[in-house]
């Protein structure tokens, strides 16, 4: 059993963030993966880091450039391809209010 | 309104850097193609596409802070902002939240209260957004994905601006600054420069601040001052109504003068940023920065001190003649092609400036050449061709751009210089024009002016006035 309690607010606010509708079965699932990362978490919380750099990348790897070349070309078929639906070379979606 | 009132105003300006490729592919960032013609795999966000950053990009970020007077950030990198939205094909942007690339900076603005430095809070780097398309006809959207990637920088000032005045003295100070580095065009109206402005009122005296709106979609400077102006007094309104200003985003619009609140992109302001794990570190060294710092072109307060100095021109032309990248490189390759600073000077603020106003083009568009210029100059000089001339080819010049030395020949505007067929010339007019002669003679001395006019008609304009004037008063006396 999970030490962290995630309410039925927060896996909605998650939900409505992530854009998912979830079953009651489903949600209470949700609930209890979440509370089980937080309960990971608070345990790398645990770790004394006084004095370790921040990391954000796993691999020692930095400054990977590329240099300012136009390489692509006109691909506008191919890209439109996977478009669900296509109008005037544009992707065609569901009207959007700004 | 027995309150007096402070407006606090504080700006993100985005700008859209020069480069030839996006952020983080390969695409052309070439204004007005095709919709979707310069997308690929990774500016439209397909799964298992990767992002390599553009070099250029971080170039010219580095430049941009460097001459803002910011701290370079030397290990930086990108974080993801997660949002849902059409125009954003990955459902995040690459943008910089932990470590921006720039800190901690500022520029000094003038206006008619004195200078003041505007405060820089951060400049990072990060993609730009397709574009939508409302189609009227079927009531969709449209997506273009063109601009989707192209590289921004936005600068997010501090709080610091007081007033309208002071908002376009820092947009300008920033327009000026990257157009001298050749970052980007800076042009407000077609979208490579945009403002937010965030605004809050305040009693004066107060130490805290108000709660603040951020305003949208402003896109020329007199824009900004109307909307600055629109929103304070909506804010003060509200404020002694009794009532509280909500924190919003609001777009104006430009046509009614009034802006209205934006329903906002998602349900929850809640962008959940995280570390990109696509894109590795960028590490600044000392010696990297140091090329980038060597690379520094001479900026705009720089050019205002040299040009006092060597050239001795008046403050009010250095103004102008500084006011656009184009127009001081134009004036100082005409000095080296061996023209005197004040005339070239002349040529610059009266014919071009009038010209430019005419036919409603920004100095940046200018065509015709610093080499042709000087040619024309040379003539004038050379007592070739007299100044009513030399404005008519100017005018030529300036929408054609041809070398006015076989121009004039061509044209057979060269001046004549037989001072023989001039003298020939004005006795005959003399000889016709007895009453004039007369008019002269009993005192009236615009008949003068008669007969200089029909000397320059015969002789098509192609004769130096002073030389006219010489005979003539020598034949009437």
């Amino acid at each position: 059993m999970a030490k962290n309690v995630i309410s039925d607010e927060t896996i909605e606010y998650v939900g409505i963030l992530a854009k998912l509708e979830l079953s009651g079965e489903e949600r209470e699932q949700a609930k209890e993966d979440m509370a089980n990362m937080l309960d990971y978490i608070d345990r790398l919380n645990e770790l004394d880091t006084t004095g370790v750099e921040p990391m954000s990348h796993v691999f020692p790897v930095h400054n990977v450039f590329r240099e300012d070349i136009v390489g692509n070309g006109d691909d506008r078929e191919n890209m439109l391809a996977n478009a669900p639906e296509k109008k005037d070379g544009c992707y065609k979606v569901p009207k959007t209010v700004e | 309104m027995s309150k007096q009132y402070e407006t606090v105003i504080g700006l993100e300006v985005h700008v859209e850097l020069a480069t030839k490729t996006k952020i983080f592919c390969s695409c052309s960032t070439q204004f007005g193609g095709e919709p979707n013609t310069h997308t690929c795999p990774v500016c439209t966000g397909m799964p298992g596409s990767l992002p390599v950053l553009n070099r250029q990009v971080v170039e010219y970020a580095a430049a941009v802070g460097l001459a803002t007077n910011c701290t370079i950030t030397r290990n930086g990198r990108f974080d993801r902002k997660n949002y849902f939205y059409p125009d954003n094909p990955q459902n995040y942007q690459i943008s910089q939240l932990y470590f921006p690339i720039c800190r901690d900076g500022g520029v000094e603005i003038e206006t008619a209260a004195g200078k003041k430095t505007i405060r820089i809070h951060e400049i990072h780097m990060e993609e730009d957004a397709g574009k939508l398309i409302h189609d009227e006809w079927e009531d969709c959207t449209l997506v273009d994905f063109n601009r989707s990637g192209v590289p921004l920088i936005e600068i997010v000032s501090e709080p610091d601006m007081r007033s309208a005045e002071e908002v376009i003295a820092y947009l300008d100070k920033l327009r000026l600054i990257i157009q001298y580095l050749g970052a980007s065009d800076c042009k407000l109206q077609e979208g490579s420069m945009r403002a937010d402005v965030n605004l809050s009122v305040r009693e004066v005296g107060s130490e805290t601040f108000g709660t603040r709106t951020e305003m949208k979609n402003l896109n020329s400077f007199k824009a900004i001052a109307r909307a600055i102006e629109g929103e304070k007094n909506r804010q003060i309104d509200i404020l002694e109504e009794g009532g509280q200003v909500i924190q919003e985003t609001r777009r104006w619009d430009d046509n009614k003068e009034c802006s209205y609140a934006m329903r906002s992109k998602e349900d929850a302001q809640d962008y959940r940023y995280f570390p990109e794990p696509d894109l590795v570190p960028v590490l600044i060294d000392d010696e990297w920065l140091e090329e980038i710092r060597k690379r520094q072109p001479e900026l705009r307060d720089e050019k205002r001190v040299r040009y006092q100095e060597e050239y001795g021109i008046p403050e009010y032309d250095i103004d102008i003649l500084t006011s656009e990248k184009r127009l001081a490189d134009i004036f100082e390759e005409t000095i080296a092609a061996g023209c005197k600073p004040k005339e070239v000077s002349n040529w610059l603020m009266v014919e071009t400036m009038r010209l430019l106003k005419d036919e409603d083009m920004d100095a940046a568009d200018i065509r015709f050449s610093p080499a042709h210029l000087a040619a024309l100059i040379g003539l004038v000089d050379q007592g070739k061709i007299n100044r009513t001339v030399a404005k008519e080819v100017f005018e030529v010049m300036f929408r054609e751009d041809m070398d006015p030395v076989p121009y004039v020949e061509e044209k057979g505007l060269v001046m004549v210089q037989d001072e023989g067929a001039l003298r020939s010339t004005i006795e005959e007019i003399v000889k016709n024009n007895p009453q004039s002669v007369a008019d002269y003679k009993s005192g009236k001395k615009k008949a003068m002016g008669f007969l200089v006019g029909q000397t320059m008609k015969a002789m098509k304009g192609k004769v130096d006035p002073a030389m006219v004037n010489q005979i003539l008063l020598e034949l009437l006396a």
